[in-house]
């Protein structure tokens, strides 16, 4: 474990790992928005942003990208990263304005209100859904497109995600809640990626749990028996 | 033929220069890009067709941009014991005329640009005397080549063979003393003392940031790793800029050489070249010199039979502005999105596909055969103390003589924009000059004798860039100067961090608020506190200067802002919302021109006629789309614009 300072306080990480998580295991917060444990940092909100100083020198950076190194000291509260901060989640609000979280961040770091035109958007960019499909589900159904002010995370042209398995992680990890999730009778729909599919039903319980496309894939990614999901969660426990 | 020792070399050297210089007449035709989109295609093989009526033999080349771009195209001839000649504005109607005349040992005086009775040699470090001993008549009052105000201040490193050579013809490069440098690092030097004589040369890198070349390769050589790459940046994307794509179409070998020579020096075997796929021409012009290179063991296996190998490919952008950027380019070639991502482990020890690898743009690999051949004590002769060598410009805009030039660091902006420019053309007021692409800034004209290098220019908010540079005169206004290249850059940011990306678009949009006269005067304040934000909250270098277009015209031109804010005018008239239109009723002959020019129809009045006195025109403001259509069509300036 590698030692360092977060805020005075000393603290350790392992190698490879990053400041925020460290951060956020020592009970210090740092408000974030793109960041998500089980996935690669990105850095893409900037709102982690913290003051690090190594080898005397000062800068002013994300905390999720930033790695664990021994002897620097981060400072999470200092004026330049609050006023920072304060800007972009104003960026944000006024990007998403009808965001719950980002409206309660925002309230929370002294925002009231944005100096700039509303836009009608929902998603703040994070990428979280489409990083989650990446790496955790491998399915890669959605992708960032588009660049600058057009940017858009979207299925492959716009049209329906035919990747998608409909396992729904996106849906999870989504932090303003934007992508929806529906089930009715034997279908689940992933709103956003314009999905539907078919579910299973369980053998014993009779219930559908789980979209056909997302139960083959998990089988065959971990490996199960082919009988495995025959039976679902609940009364498999 | 294989060049494997030194003296396959000269023979080679031998017979680039027979084709160099060889012995007969020779017309050169500058076909780089510049050249070509004002019809050199059409002069060559006018040309062309010339020379197979004339009874002498007469040899015909192709050549590169030799950087009076305005002036193309150039042709130049050549003939032993005579000066050459250079014309400019070629059409191919004046080809016969100027074939026939040298063949009478005169010249065609009204395209004649200028002469020259000797060539420089800087790589090698002398003159190639032209041993003149017959004038043709009509050139005595053409001024030779260094006295020519345009050519005169500058000094060609980097330019040295556009427009000399002809860029298919290998052993034409290597008659000008290239591929010289390679061997003497191959067999003269070790990797460490050369990286040292590039250190204490003081190059810098040419691609804007400025980072010390011998530095950087120092680190990437040191950083563990089995395989390395080396890689050079032909991403070059801001507007109005081209100094790379001249190098490239002109003397791509210049390149090629100097990236052979810091794969030796870093230890790296395999190169990437990321160009972008705009440029056609310099695609084409790099794949025949890799090719050229590797058929005659100058690249590729067992180079020049040192032992050494490198294998150089060719990668095509696909047009995004940001991959320019040094972590975007690699994603870009690894096949993945060109998004730029954290850099607190250097590309030197984690680059492309995690390996150590060593990034320089174009320019800065041109410079290194200069470099290991004069050596670094004459380099950084050259220079001011923090920045050595010299830098290509693209000077463009309101400026007389628009082209690429190539100065020492140092050379101060009145010296580039009025004695190499020869200042602001129909005798209009110098304002500002916009170095450094789309993120660089404005300098004032408060400024003007500021010596140009890479700290004076980060100084004042601008930056070095990769030297595009634009000038204004007072018909520009700084709001819609700031406007369009943060409609650039909010179009051109990847999009990743919110800071970039929704901090270019609110800059932009408060622009165009003050720009169509809905500004307040918390708005410069709002644009300050998002130029802060963008500039140090975002990732990558592009976010890092996006602001400085809108912080610099602030800086020196906040009276300007003011002016639009306040009382809603636009001072120099550009900024289409604020112009008022109106009829100079005792000025107006009621000609009628104006109605007829009007697509609104926003004109009204009844035309003069023999019979009638007609009726006063009038412009209604509220259909006036401010086009300036019946400004244009004014022949007495009865039409005013406020």
């Amino acid at each position: 474990m590698i030692p360092f300072k977060i805020d005075g306080q000393p603290v350790e990480g392992r190698d490879g790992g990053n400041v925020l998580e460290v951060a956020m295991d020592a009970g210090i917060d740092i408000p974030h928005l793109c960041y998500h444990e089980s996935v690669k940092s990105y850095g893409a909100c900037r709102l982690c942003l913290v003051e690090v100083v190594r080898r005397g020198k000062s800068k002013m950076t994300t905390s999720c990208t930033y790695p664990v190194m021994g002897g620097i000291e981060v400072f999470t509260r200092t004026e330049k990263v609050l006023r920072a901060r304060k800007m972009i989640i104003e960026l944000i609000l006024a990007m998403c304005p009808g965001d719950k979280l980002i409206q309660d961040m925002a309230r929370e770091m002294g925002v009231d209100g944005v100096r700039f035109k509303k836009d009608e958007k929902d998603c703040i960019l994070c990428g979280l859904c489409g990083r989650v499909c990446e790496e955790v589900v491998g399915a890669n159904a959605i992708q960032f497109a588009f660049r600058g002010d057009r940017r858009e995370m979207i299925p492959p042209f716009q049209g329906e995600a035919m990747s998608c398995i409909a396992c729904g992680a996106c849906v999870i990890a989504c932090p303003v809640d934007v992508i929806g999730m529906r089930e009715e009778g034997d279908e689940r729909t992933i709103v956003r990626w314009k999905r539907t599919l078919k579910m299973k039903k369980c053998k014993v319980c009779g219930n559908y749990f789980a979209p056909w496309f997302q139960l083959e894939k998990f089988k065959e990614q971990a490996k199960l028996s082919k009988d495995f999901f025959d039976v679902c969660y609940t009364c498999r426990t | 033929m294989k060049i494997q020792t030194k003296n396959d070399l000269e023979k080679t050297r031998e017979e680039g220069l027979k084709s160099l210089y060889p012995g007969a007449i020779k017309i050169s035709v500058g076909m780089a890009t510049c050249g070509l989109s004002t019809g050199a295609g059409k002069v060559y093989e006018a040309i062309e067709k010339e020379i197979g009526k004339a009874k002498v033999p007469i040899r015909l080349e192709r050549t590169g941009c030799i950087g009076f771009c305005q002036r193309e195209p150039v042709v130049d001839i050549l003939e032993p014991g005579k000066p050459r000649i250079f014309y400019q504005g070629v059409t191919p109607e004046r080809c016969g005329e100027l074939v026939e005349k040298w063949l009478e040992d005169r010249v065609v005086e009204d395209l004649l640009f200028c002469k020259m009775e000797k060539e420089d040699r800087i790589l090698e470090g002398g003159v190639k005397d032209y041993a003149i001993q017959k004038i043709p008549s009509g050139i005595d009052g053409t001024p030779n080549y260094h006295q020519v105000p345009f050519y005169g201040k500058q000094l060609k490193i980097a330019l040295r063979n556009c427009g000399f050579i002809n860029p298919d013809h290998v052993e034409e490069y290597i008659a000008r003393g290239g591929y010289f440098s390679l061997y003497k690092a191959l067999f003269e030097m070790k990797p460490e003392e050369i990286i040292e004589e590039v250190k204490r040369s003081g190059l810098r890198g040419r691609g804007g940031a400025g980072f010390p070349t011998g530095a950087k390769w120092e680190a990437c050589q040191k950083a563990k790793g089995d395989r390395k790459f080396i890689l050079c940046n032909a991403d070059e994307g801001d507007p109005g800029a081209y100094m790379d794509r001249s190098i490239l179409e002109g003397d791509p070998h210049s390149v090629i050489e100097g990236m052979i020579i810091g794969a030796y020096a870093i230890g790296a075997h395999e190169g990437f070249i990321y160009v972008r796929d705009e440029y056609p021409l310099a695609i084409q012009k790099l794949k025949i010199a890799i090719g050229q290179a590797e058929e005659a063991g100058l690249l590729g296996g067992n180079i020049l039979g040192s032992g050494f190998s490198l294998k150089i490919n060719l990668f095509r952008g696909g047009g995004a502005f940001v991959c320019g950027e040094s972590t975007a380019l690699m994603a870009s070639i690894e096949g993945k999105v060109g998004e730029p991502r954290a850099k607190h482990i250097h590309t030197t020890e984690s680059g492309l596909w995690d390996k150590p690898s060593n990034l320089n743009n174009v320019e800065t690999w041109n410079n290194i055969p200069i470099v290991v051949s004069r050596g670094a004590e004459w380099y950084s002769k050259i220079g001011t103390t923090g920045s050595k060598g010299t830098k290509v410009f693209s000077i463009v805009g309101k400026v007389k003589n628009t082209g690429l030039i190539e100065v020492p660091m140092g050379a101060t902006l009145r010296e580039i924009v009025y004695d190499i420019g020869g200042g602001i053309p129909d005798g209009k007021k110098f304002k500002a000059v916009q170095t450094g692409g789309p993120s660089g800034g404005c300098i004032p004209e408060s400024l003007i004798d500021m010596p140009v290098d890479y700290d004076q220019l980060t100084e004042v908010g601008s930056m070095m860039g990769s030297g595009g540079m634009i000038v204004m005169d007072e018909s520009t206004c700084m709001v819609d100067v700031a406007k369009y290249f943060m409609n650039f850059l909010k179009s051109e940011s990847c999009g990743k961090c919110t800071s970039c990306r929704e901090g270019t678009k609110r800059m932009h949009e408060i622009l165009t608020e003050i720009a169509e006269g809905r500004g307040t005067t918390d708005h410069i304040e709002l644009l300050k506190e998002l130029g802060w934000v963008t500039a140090e909250a975002s990732l990558c270098q592009l976010g890092a200067t996006a602001p400085n277009p809108v912080l610099s015209t602030i800086r020196y031109f906040q009276d300007e802002y003011e002016e639009h804010i306040i009382n809603k005018r636009c001072p120099a008239k550009v900024c289409r919302a604020l112009l008022r239109y109106q009829i100079l009723s005792d000025v107006c002959k009621r000609c009628g021109k104006c109605i007829k020019a009007c697509p609104a129809e926003a004109i009204t009045g009844k035309k003069k006629t023999k019979k009638e006195p007609g009726e006063a025109f009038k412009i209604d403001v509220e259909k006036c789309i401010k086009c300036g259509m019946c400004f244009e069509a004014c022949k007495f300036e009865a039409i005013e614009v406020e």
